[in-house]
């Protein structure tokens, strides 16, 4: 049990880490504006499958140090994590049981929300209106999204059988 | 509401403490944000923490890196002919633009030089440029971008880097023209450099010659001695290279001797000319038609030939 649980906790640094180099993966200027936010979609995942490895103070931890990676104002991802993650483990119980195709709809519904907030911590901080690919990010987050749900499912299932 | 508060009493109060832990989380990062806009405090951090990533922005970026390379890699022959051409042709490109600059180079140094005739003669002068060029058998005429506007009146002499260049005849509000040496109508007091005779350069209607006629055949004169403008007549004034003789030879009815010379000003190839502006006489006539016979007084070591 253990050995599963340290197995388990390696997958999620590792993926919070892919979620990293993800975010930072410099993309065709076309495709720029549809890079998802994939830190979201990582904490997502393991805030529907293990709670108890996402709290609102590993979001928010996350968070600033994805500030630092990017370089952008420290605390904004932050914020944005620590909401994003507030409402899923509030409607976890909803939200694993829902099939797949409403599921996407409340990931678009979260991706959405996050990208509001953005929008609000920007305009507090007196930057301009986005240009409209703005709010195509959370489409191609929620195109991503079952993929990358599972492929994590199926990597920690394999984990589980490894140690089975 | 009450009945899944009761059925989920963990959830619920996990959820309330969880809004108050969402609270303090918002404060915070609102806290950070606010000091990170204001107090630049948090920049030092920010740049020790990203020594730390540098090696996962080297890992984002090895994706790109490959595509590149590959890319390049597989890049068929046809795509590389065709760069080959583009770049070939950027060269051209690139090769002529080089040498419109060596044409700017060979006009600043003209230019320069001007200046430096200007100040070692310490007279006052005025910049122009040839806009139009008239040549024909006997016109000889050029006509500069400045006119009475600029200050420009008839009689002015114009001068280039290396010599006389031809007056002013005519102006107008912001052009005039200018009779050049050459012109067959044109005639201009010279001083021979190394005897001190004088004589009148006349045009011959070909640009790279002048005429000395009427020399005493006795005088002296040999190819290349240098004329100078000798300031007689008012129009021109004293010491200006004039010319350079090439050939002396006797005159059609044996009585005098006559000279070509080559104009000292580059007449074909100015395109940057200084106007004089001081008249060294302002009544002065504006062509030196008097002085047509052989000198009266002999202020040199010539004699007049009986």
């Amino acid at each position: 049990m253990s050995a599963r649980q340290r197995s388990h906790a390696w997958l999620f640094l590792a993926s919070i880490a892919a979620a990293y180099v993800l975010q930072l993966l410099p993309l065709p200027a076309a495709l720029a504006p549809l890079k998802p936010y994939w830190l979201a979609l990582v904490l997502l995942y393991w805030a529907l499958e293990e709670p108890e490895r996402v709290g609102l103070g590993r979001a928010f931890l996350c968070g600033l140090v994805g500030d630092v990676i990017h370089g952008e104002i420290l605390g904004e991802q932050a914020l944005r994590l620590t909401i994003f993650t507030f409402i899923v483990l509030r409607f976890r119980a909803r939200l694993r049981f829902f099939p797949m195709w409403q599921q996407a709809l409340a990931v678009l519904a979260l991706l959405a929300n996050d990208r509001v907030v953005l929008l609000m911590t920007r305009a507090f901080a007196g930057d301009p209106m986005p240009p409209p690919g703005f709010w195509l990010a959370p489409l191609a987050g929620v195109a991503v999204w079952p993929w990358w749900f599972l492929l994590l499912d199926d990597l920690r299932a394999r984990l589980r059988v490894h140690e089975a | 509401m009450a009945l899944s508060r009761t059925t989920s009493a963990p959830l619920f109060a996990e959820g309330a403490s969880g809004t108050l832990r969402l609270v303090v989380y918002l404060v915070l990062a609102a806290v950070l944000m606010a000091s990170d806009r204001h107090g630049h405090h948090l920049l030092r951090l920010r740049a020790a923490a990203h020594l730390a990533v540098e090696p996962l922005y080297r890992l984002a970026a090895l994706p790109a890196d490959a595509a590149r390379s590959l890319r390049l890699a597989v890049a068929d022959r046809q795509a590389l002919t065709r760069e080959n051409a583009e770049l070939k042709q950027a060269l051209l490109l690139a090769q002529a633009r080089l040498n419109r600059l060596g044409v700017l180079s060979e006009q600043n140094q003209r230019l320069q030089s001007l200046l430096e005739v200007q100040r070692s003669l310490g007279l006052a002068v005025q910049l122009a440029r040839l806009v139009d060029v008239q040549l024909d058998t006997v016109r000889h005429r050029v006509v500069l971008n400045v006119g009475s506007a600029e200050g420009v009146s008839v009689g002015q002499s114009v001068l280039d880097a290396s010599g006389v260049m031809g007056q002013v005849i005519e102006v107008l509000p912001h052009t005039s023209t200018v009779m050049l040496v050459t012109d067959a109508r044109h005639a201009i007091p010279v001083t021979l450099e190394r005897t001190g005779l004088r004589t009148i350069a006349h045009g011959t209607g070909a640009l790279d010659r002048l005429e000395l006629p009427n020399i005493p055949v006795s005088a002296d004169v040999a190819p290349g001695d240098k004329l100078v403008s000798s300031g007689l007549g008012g129009t021109f004034p004293a010491g200006f290279p004039v010319g350079e003789v090439t050939a002396v030879r006797a005159d059609q009815n044996g009585m005098f001797a006559a000279a070509t010379v080559r104009p000292a000003a580059a007449l074909d190839r100015s395109g940057e000319v200084l106007v004089l502006r001081e008249l060294a006489d302002p009544v002065g006539p504006p062509e030196a038609a008097p002085e047509s016979g052989p000198p009266a007084a002999a202020a040199g070591p010539v004699e007049r030939a009986p």
